[in-house]
């Protein structure tokens, strides 16, 4: 099999150091670059399907030049390759110009799966792998919480999280599932994984190396824009409360009163 | 051109979800304001208990009938048919949850129609410029304002943005046929299994009881739950009480889980790290017990009472049962 994953850098959440920049956009140079946290659930997931199954992975990133850092941690959790398309017209991308770019890099692989994580820790919106599945015309498969691909019937089953349970979904491959949390926690790289990463191939394309025209595409035509920036009101300051258990029932019972909660 | 959309999301029995009123709510104040029309989308193979409900929230609603949404993944059939009754409209502002669903079409939508998004909104405003969304970002350290170049686009709210609130008189169902076959690709459910337990959203909870590593096992949760149907409320976890098994995935909180803004968190064990905080902070009111009066809690926490849970919380539903009863 092979698997594509999507994977995103994003300014550690560890670090709180993300701001705007004066352009009111990411300022992606002050904080230090993470691989996206449910990025590599996916990444997990795909490791597993290709050690059950056989196969490749290869990584699909849109980010500045430097984004190749941040994939060589991913590498070393043992993917087998990376492709990086990095421009300098794409900055200032909206959702919209990241899934034209996905798309039409996605276009020239052949792959039987793309695996997405839910959504991004600085975006959030967790809205380009459904645009990147409509764009490419692939069954697009939700919230898995399973994944089980059949290669010889050409088929992937998958169990997608619901509000009340889940739903037991079919599709033919190629397909675009999204993965969750539940499919397993992420393998650290081993030290072997980490030698191995450093000569992995991590290939760059440009907006012409994928036929996307400059000047569709990055923040000259992004269909939003932020307009101001405030800080969010201050919380109160905590009141503490130290004593018996029963105190301690007492003053949560009379603060929740107090602010017509119970 | 321009008009106000609301594109119902459905819970499992084909009844309206929550989040769809509230969208419902706010379209109809942003139509006031701007002089367009609110209109809603129903698309299900039987539309017609949502589309009720939805008529009272908006003065009209659009049913799509379409079979397919019966046996197929919803979201794809639902933002191809929402998409033909929208039509290729620049100005055209659509309003859905910021749930899966929602984010499903909402993705789906704009790959088909060209609209930008907005996502996770916390507060929508009309202005000279069309909605002007505010959406919290890098864990809550900052609110942007934000607007779409071209005045319309795909804003996905969180819950309890607005408060749901039907409109004065019912609103006119009508009903369109579509002309042309489904051209996305289906993903067929072959089935649908309902969980024993499985909850009410979190996300949708007026009062959350939330348990962490300190709750410290299974029969631990089961305190973290009594408290939850003292209060009415639901139960929520970090992602190390999820991770250890204590509790379904569903119910966590945090960067890789949901975001939730109840009236009341209540916080049983949580420390309060960061990757949960960001799940909880919008909270009108934030209430922990915990042994550490130094957990990165106590900084952000109304209320912190220093001490054992398991002390505390027996004592705390004998409280609130002496208040009740």
């Amino acid at each position: 099999m092979h698997i594509v994953v999507l994977t995103k850098p994003v300014p550690d959440p560890a670090a709180a150091a993300e701001r705007l920049g004066p352009d009111l956009r990411l300022d992606r140079a002050a904080s230090p670059a993470v691989v996206n946290a449910n990025d590599e659930y996916a990444l997990e997931a795909a490791l597993k399907l290709t050690e059950a199954f056989g196969g490749e992975i290869t990584l699909l990133t849109m980010a500045p030049a430097g984004g190749s850092d941040t994939m060589r941690k991913a590498l070393a959790m043992g993917a087998t390759r990376g492709i990086l398309v990095a421009d300098p017209a794409l900055a200032g991308s909206d959702t919209r110009s990241t899934s034209v770019v996905l798309a039409a890099t996605l276009g020239d692989l052949a792959y039987d799966l793309v695996l997405a994580g839910a959504d991004t820790s600085d975006g959030g919106g967790g809205v380009v792998p459904a645009a990147v599945a409509t764009l490419l015309r692939l069954p697009y498969l939700g919230n898995a919480a399973k994944i089980e691909p059949d290669p010889a019937a050409g088929r992937v089953r998958v169990r997608s999280f619901t509000p009340i349970g889940f739903d037991l979904l079919e599709a033919p491959m190629p397909a675009l599932i999204v993965c969750t949390q539940a499919l397993g926690e992420p393998r650290y790289p081993s030290l072997k994984g980490i030698m191995a990463a450093r000569s992995k191939e991590i290939a760059t394309r440009t907006l012409g190396d994928i036929g996307v025209d400059a000047a569709a595409v990055g923040g000259a035509v992004a269909s939003t824009r932020v307009v101001e920036t405030r800080k969010p009101p201050a919380r109160g300051a905590t009141t503490m409360v130290r004593g018996t258990a029963a105190e301690g029932a007492d003053a949560i019972v009379a603060f929740l009163a107090e602010r017509r909660i119970i | 051109m321009g008009a106000i959309w609301v594109i119902a999301e459905l819970n499992g029995d084909g009844s309206l979800a929550r989040i769809s009123m509230e969208a419902a709510t706010l379209a109809r104040s942003l139509a006031a304001s701007s002089g367009f029309d609110a209109s809603g989308i129903v698309v299900a193979a039987d539309p017609a208990p949502a589309a009720a409900e939805l008529a009272a929230y908006l003065p009209r609603v659009v049913t799509v009938s379409e079979p397919e949404a019966a046996g197929n993944a919803w979201a794809s059939v639902a933002a191809e048919r929402a998409s033909s009754v929208i039509g290729r409209d620049p100005a055209a502002v659509v309003i859905v949850g910021s749930g899966p669903d929602g984010r499903d079409i909402a993705g789906a939508l704009s790959a088909l129609t060209d609209l930008g998004i907005l996502v996770n909104a916390t507060g929508v405003a009309w202005t000279d410029a069309g909605p002007s969304v505010e959406m919290s970002v890098f864990g809550g350290k900052l609110i942007t304002t934000s607007t779409f170049s071209a005045r319309g686009g795909i804003v996905t709210i969180r819950p309890n943005t607005v408060a749901a609130e039907p409109a004065a008189g019912p609103g006119a169902i009508e009903r369109a046929s579509p002309a042309s076959a489904l051209t996305l690709p289906r993903v067929a459910v072959l089935e649908r299994v309902e969980e024993a337990g499985a909850a009410a959203p979190i996300e949708e909870a007026r009062i959350i009881v939330s348990g962490g590593r300190g709750v410290g096992s299974t029969q631990g949760f089961d305190l973290v739950a009594s408290v939850a149907a003292a209060l009415g409320g639901a139960v929520g976890a970090t992602r190390a009480a999820v991770d250890a098994g204590w509790i379904p995935y569903a119910q966590q909180i945090g960067q890789t889980g949901k975001i939730v803004k109840p009236e009341l968190y209540l916080a049983l064990g949580i420390s309060g790290a960061i990757q949960h905080k960001v799940g909880m902070q919008t909270a009108g009111t934030i209430v922990a017990i915990n042994r550490d009066p130094d957990a990165p809690i106590a900084e952000f926490a109304d209320l912190l009472v220093v001490g054992d849970l398991f002390e505390v919380v027996p004592a705390l539903l004998v409280a609130l049962g002496s208040r009740t009863g």
